[in-house]
């Protein structure tokens, strides 16, 4: 920048900030702008929307009833008196899910660290990619398969449970009859959730810092302890959000429980049991022959399964967030 | 404690491509030594041979003999795990666990042999932490995250980690190039220190670090880009800043290139 010009010239105005000034830009950044915030906007009046809505039917619906609304274990919203409770949807939701989760997080969380960190890149590519196609199955036919194949295959592992450990109450199974059970839709549900556990967890695991494995190696780490001290804490709060989304999507799945479950308004303990009944199943079998009231109802039990799906999502967020101190974020 | 290091005819590849080539050189025990040279010409890389931490990069291979007093690195009945238990690395930018607290991370290393007392780790944690200059500032909040500290103090906290296990040899690949000058001061006089206990590697591209701290300088050089890196003379550290027996070195430390 030799320059010859006396010090105390004033300097002409560079031309670049000229520019920066003129009406396209701003017109860009505007647009830009409205069209980000509109769409923020637009999401929060959805959810409001919906939430209001539930809320109003529900509230029509749950005035009627004669019956308590959290613990009645019948659904009679067409009788005289209207009876019903959400006791069993509650209880079948909730076990089927968990049943998916005990399954599907560890095997997930398996496949992610082998496409990750064993398998050798010419298989780790099409690993994965078999894995994602798992998600493109349409449910329905995960409920179809999971009647015409699942269920009568799961007769003698379920015999065997049954024997072995029984004991435990989960697995005693006191009544005859197919395996159209809570624990079978569990076990179809963890199939359901595994591949976008898997996926998100992968992409959580290769993103773990090179020179964070390394300081595990560099102290004679062998792989697995590699895993444990780098690649794990590192991709724990990924892992529980990827757990939250596939929980997300066994809470709400509906034609494969429909497909499989056999319904009944009961609660047991004997997971092997066929019966029980949740939320999405419900509402799917007996929407169509609802009338106007019981249609009422039916929201009604969609509003908790609403709120039951913000609460485990703002759960997981407080999970995340006490981590937050420790995470590698701030590495 | 410390031993010597007798490397010969040792070749580092990344797949097909030869990164350094037939390397010879011998470390003294209890000293500092350094390496200096332009980017690229596989000082680095050479380092990484010396705890087999070159294998993990995908492709990376090596041939030669790095003898550790008389056992062989690359010998064919030698875990590579076991050799990193016994030859420490610190590493360019500190490197904490970042989900540990500060005494778990100097802990982690004995944790992972296995052969250590409950009751003793207090002490080898506080041991290790005095070791690197860290302890008084540290000693009130050993439960907090390691990541919470500055980057010196994390380097140095790096350091108790690796010498928390006592090594027989301490490698540092430009431990100081991440840090300000107070941060890189307090590392150079931790270096004086630990080489009564260690034997010390350390990679500089800091010409006055190298000259400042070791006590013999290994220059290194490659041809021309692409070409291997290899080693052009290892001497006394004041030898080869005031009379080099090759004019390569010379020409280096004069700053005509590199």
């Amino acid at each position: 920048m030799a320059s010859t010009t006396p010090i105390d010239k004033p300097p002409a105005p560079p031309v670049a900030l000229k520019r920066a000034g003129t009406k396209s830009g701003r017109v860009g950044d505007k647009v830009f702008l409205g069209l980000s915030r509109g769409s923020g906007i637009l999401l929060l009046v959805i959810m409001a929307s919906i939430a209001v809505f539930l809320t109003y039917r529900a509230s029509i619906a749950i005035s009627k009833n004669e019956g308590n609304f959290l613990t009645t274990f019948d659904w009679n919203p067409a009788g005289d008196p209207p009876v019903f409770g959400i006791a069993v949807l509650l209880f079948g939701t909730i076990v089927s899910s968990v049943v998916a989760m005990a399954i599907a997080v560890p095997v997930a969380v398996g496949i992610a660290l082998f496409i990750s960190h064993y398998a050798p890149r010419k298989l780790a590519a099409p690993l994965a990619y078999v894995v994602d196609l798992l998600a493109a199955v349409p449910s329905i036919v995960y409920g179809i398969w999971g009647a015409l194949v699942l269920v009568p295959y799961l007769e003698g592992p379920n015999l065997w449970l049954d024997q072995f450990f029984g004991w435990t109450y989960l697995f005693d199974k006191t009544e005859v009859g197919v395996a159209r059970s809570l624990f079978t839709v569990g076990i179809l549900l963890a199939i359901m959730i595994l591949p976008i556990v898997t996926s998100v967890s992968r992409e959580v695991f290769l993103q773990v810092p090179r020179m964070n494995e390394e300081a595990a190696l560099a102290l004679g780490a062998t792989r697995w302890e590699v895993i444990r001290l780098s690649v794990l804490p590192f991709g724990r709060s990924g892992v529980i959000s990827a757990s939250m989304l596939g929980l997300g999507r066994a809470l709400g799945e509906t034609m494969a429980v429909a497909t499989v479950l056999s319904p009944s308004f009961i609660i047991s303990g004997h997971l092997l049991n066929p019966g029980g009944g949740t939320f999405a199943q419900n509402i799917a079998a007996k929407f169509d022959e609802a009338n106007e009231y019981g249609r009422d109802a039916l929201i009604a039990s969609g509003l908790v399964l609403f709120i039951l799906t913000l609460l485990v999502n703002g759960a997981a967020r407080l999970i995340i967030a006490r981590r937050k101190e420790y995470s590698g974020a701030n590495a | 404690m410390a031993k010597r290091i007798d490397v010969s005819g040792l070749s580092a590849y990344y797949g097909s491509h030869l990164a350094i080539e037939d390397i010879s050189m011998t470390v003294e025990p209890r000293s500092v030594t350094a390496f200096i040279g332009p980017s690229g010409c596989g000082k680095s890389t050479f380092l990484r041979t010396l705890n087999r931490m070159h294998e993990v990069t995908p492709g990376g291979r090596v041939e030669g003999k790095v003898l550790l007093d008389d056992e062989n690195l690359y010998g064919a009945n030698v875990d590579p795990v076991t050799v990193r238990r016994t030859v420490g690395m610190v590493f360019q930018r500190p490197n904490p666990f970042p989900t540990m607290s500060i005494f778990d991370n100097v802990a982690a290393g004995l944790k992972l042999n296995g052969s250590y007392k409950k009751n003793e780790l207090p002490d080898i944690v506080e041991k290790s932490l005095r070791g690197a200059n860290l302890w008084n500032e540290v000693k009130d909040r050993l439960n907090k995250p390691g990541s919470g500290l500055s980057g010196g103090q994390q380097q140095r906290l790096c350091i108790a980690r690796a010498i928390a296990v006592e090594p027989e040899v301490l490698l540092m690949d430009e431990p100081c190039s991440a840090l300000d000058p107070i941060s890189t001061l307090a590392i150079e006089d931790l270096i004086g220190e630990l080489k009564e206990r260690f034997t010390i590697v350390i990679v500089t591209h800091n010409m006055q670090q190298a000259a400042r701290v070791s006590d013999r300088t290994a220059f290194f050089n490659l041809a021309a880009v692409g070409k291997p890196g290899k080693l052009i003379e290892i001497d006394e550290t004041e030898r080869i800043f005031s009379n080099p027996s090759v004019q390569a070195t010379e020409d280096y430390i004069s700053g005509r290139f590199g």
